[in-house]
């Protein structure tokens, strides 16, 4: 249980040392970190969108690869890939979206797309074209870890960090084997449900958080000893955090900076809900509550702002933490 | 082939099959397979489903001789009657297996997808008889040309639930039922109705398909040269080939020529399974077109993609003006009206009959999956 409460801590407080050349194109280190969904090709313009909200203040962008079936995707996100689709965008047709947008791209993107997409022209084709976009991280809800091999190996070998999602459900075992094989973040389901806006943050998106934090510092040791290359591309922020001066300070060495990012998603709806998740994991990500304002007319501008929104919502949750804590500090007695 | 048609080992049929899911389904899936596996080797679940099967479904269907239609092609054909089952279709066999699993694993809610309405009938009326809640996904385009199902459906308190996206067929009905599956893992079983889907259904709708299988090959005079059966996701097929798999009979399956997944699909996954699948160059999937609902549908079973490639069973293609001269002869020569969906075997065996692929005098098998009822104002559009 300390090691989670520092790790908390250690996110109030920003880094004191340079961060590794590795992550240098994560813009800000040691704040919660806000990851917008957005479904690619959806309008003309949609790459406008994908910079006003890295403007905004995103961490990463995930963008996402329309697919006819979206299993694991709410109405919103489905009204979103089908309209895209019936504009008549292809995989292709975004990736060459991006490489254009690229020079202004500063922040890592991640393709969220289903296993059919990654198949069809064979899961090493499909991960070169990534990588050849600059797409640096790939997610595909439906691959469990036991049908992922494949896909791990032809990700590595294109440089692209696979990140595997947790569940609620999943037991403590499989969550060992996920945390131990994510690359990039570790992906937290905050519900048993799909993606789409929800009136509440689901008590399981702590809950969860928590459990992937714990197993991450439980592998630690052997997690550091391995993961010298591990996640050479995505990597967010949070390693950042745990190395920070709280952190060592609290006699953990610098071997447990390998520990990745946890963040929470699916139905996280509107800055408060953002607030709670990014508490819960190292960061949020924000899909449906953005589609929505896009499918309803919001401009790039309108959508930057609402992203703005969030961000400045997280920026004050992190600075009110860091208060509490050297308060807390004080009153114990403890360095922190 | 020791493995053919036994239980796979981790749900793979050669390079088919498997268990491409969210996360969160990873459990249940995992829980209803060691459930299947505990039931289906516990003699007093199975005492108990051969009882219901018999004193509830009507069980055994007869094996009917096509007296008929056998003089007119030069053919023995004999029909294995699952429109004489309880609800009209075979699919009685799987929900009444899986309402009894369900119960057993304390479920209180079933959730189904159906295309036709055949297997939302017969998973709506297992849940009444057994007890438990209902929700059946129905595509919005099914539901106009199925009517009398959805009030059949209602009738028996199940509660229907239009699909308006995509194709708005049985694909993205299952897609729907899927993500309420999702969403009320505990309480829900989802009570899938063909051989698709993610292990361990493909196995488990086949085993307790397979009672159509072996009552045909006992009630059969002889080992037949060919057995026949249409296919959509592939579960009458399945169920029927279980009890020939290990003769010498050929073993075809019939699928709609718009939704001919093994002759016109490639690889792919959709719907938890690795199988053929019709897609575009990309990987988006194809709707299939046809016009019988329960067969619209882009996919296939895992274990007939691979029975296909193991060259083990061939599967073919019929039109649908094939399928509704099928349905009319069927009736006019046999008195027997069948479902648009069945009709796909006979007009096969109508084309071919006489020809290199069914030779004069050919032994054969075919099962009649279901009745045509809910199939009348489709066909007087067509007349
Ligand atoms: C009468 C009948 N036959 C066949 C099918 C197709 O299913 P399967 O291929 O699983 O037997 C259906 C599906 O709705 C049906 O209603």
């Amino acid at each position: 249980m300390s090691d989670l409460i520092e790790a908390r801590d250690g996110k109030a407080v920003p880094p004191s040392t340079p961060e590794p050349a590795r992550v240098a194109t994560v813009a800000p280190q040691g704040r919660t970190l806000l990851v917008p969904y957005l479904t690619a090709g959806l309008t003309e313009d949609w790459t406008d969108y994908l910079l006003a909200v890295q403007a905004a203040g995103a961490d990463a962008i995930e963008v996402g690869l329309p697919f006819s079936d979206p299993m694991l995707d709410g109405a919103t996100i489905q009204q979103a890939s089908d309209r895209a689709l019936a504009r008549g965008v292809t995989v292709a047709s975004i990736l060459q979206d991006l490489s254009r947008v690229r020079p202004q791209v500063r922040v890592p993107l991640i393709a969220f797309t289903y296993a059919n997409l990654v198949f069809r022209p064979g899961a090493p084709e499909f991960c070169r074209r990534l990588a050849e976009a600059g797409v640096r991280g790939l997610i595909v809800p439906d691959l469990p870890l036991d049908e992922a091999a494949a896909v791990e190996r032809a990700a590595a070998e294109a440089g692209v960090d696979l990140t595997l999602l947790v569940a609620p459900v999943t037991t403590d075992e499989r969550l060992a084997e996920i945390v131990s094989r994510s690359r990039g973040y570790v992906y937290a389901i905050s519900r048993m449900g799909t993606t789409g806006e929800r009136a509440a943050l689901a008590s399981s998106a702590a809950d969860l958080a928590a459990r992937i934090k714990a197993a991450q510092q439980r592998s630690a040791p052997s997690h550091a000893a391995s993961s010298a290359a591990p996640s050479a591309t995505t990597s967010l922020a949070a390693p950042s955090r745990v190395e920070s001066p709280a952190a060592t300070a609290a006699g953990r060495n610098g071997a447990s900076g390998a520990r990745l990012p946890v963040l929470v998603g699916f139905g996280v709806s509107g800055p408060e809900q953002a607030v709670e998740a990014g508490r819960a994991g190292d960061g949020v990500v924000v899909g449906s509550a953005l589609m929505r304002r896009v499918l309803d007319g919001a401009t790039p501008a309108d959508l930057g702002a609402e992203v703005a929104a969030m961000r400045a919502a997280l920026d004050r949750a992190d600075q009110e933490a860091s208060a509490d804590h050297a308060s807390y500090a004080e009153i114990s007695g403890h360095r922190g | 082939m020791p493995t053919l048609m036994r239980e796979p080992a981790a749900g793979r049929f050669g390079d088919f099959g498997g268990r491409f899911v969210p996360e969160s389904l990873v459990p249940a899936c995992d829980a209803l397979a060691a459930a299947f596996q505990d039931a289906w080797a516990d003699p007093a679940f199975r005492a108990e489903l051969d009882d219901l099967l018999a004193v509830y479904a009507g069980r055994p269907t007869p094996l009917t001789p096509a007296r008929t239609l056998s003089a007119a092609l030069g053919v023995e054909l004999l029909l294995k009657r699952e429109d004489l089952a309880h609800t009209g279709s075979h699919k009685i066999n799987n929900v009444l297996g899986q309402g009894l699993l369900a119960r057993r694993m304390c479920k209180r809610r079933i959730i189904a997808e159906t295309g036709a309405g055949q297997h939302g009938v017969a998973a709506a009326t297992a849940a009444a008889l057994l007890g438990l809640e209902a929700t059946i996904f129905m595509g919005e385009r099914d539901i106009e040309r199925q009517r009398l199902n959805v009030l059949r459906m209602t009738t028996l308190g199940a509660t229907v639930v239009p699909v308006t996206t995509g194709s708005r067929t049985l694909k993205d009905a299952t897609n729907e039922a899927m993500r309420a599956w999702v969403a009320d893992v505990d309480g829900a079983h989802f009570l899938l109705g063909s051989v698709g889907g993610p292990h361990p259904y493909p196995w488990m709708v086949r085993e307790l398909q397979r009672v159509i299988g072996e009552e045909a090959r006992a009630q059969s005079p002889y080992v037949p040269d060919v057995v026949v059966a249409c296919v959509g996701g592939g579960s009458n097929a399945a169920g029927t080939f279980a009890g020939f798999a290990d003769t010498a009979a050929r073993l075809v399956g019939v699928e709609a020529a718009g939704g001919a997944a093994m002759s016109s699909g490639r690889p792919g996954v959709v719907h938890g399974a690795r199988s053929m699948v019709l897609q575009d160059a990309e990987g988006q999937v194809a709707e299939a077109e046809s016009i019988a609902a329960g067969l619209d549908y882009p996919g296939i079973g895992p274990e007939h993609a691979f029975l296909g490639a193991a060259g083990r069973a061939e599967y073919h293609a019929v039109k649908d003006d094939e399928v509704i001269a099928a349905v009319r002869r069927l009736a006019r020569d046999e008195g027997i009206i069948c479902a648009l969906e069945s009709a796909h075997a006979v007009a096969w065996v109508l084309r071919e009959a006489g020809g290199p692929l069914l030779p004069a005098g050919s032994r054969i098998v075919l099962t009649l999956s279901g009745r045509g009822d809910k199939d009348m104002a489709t066909l007087e559009a067509t007349a």
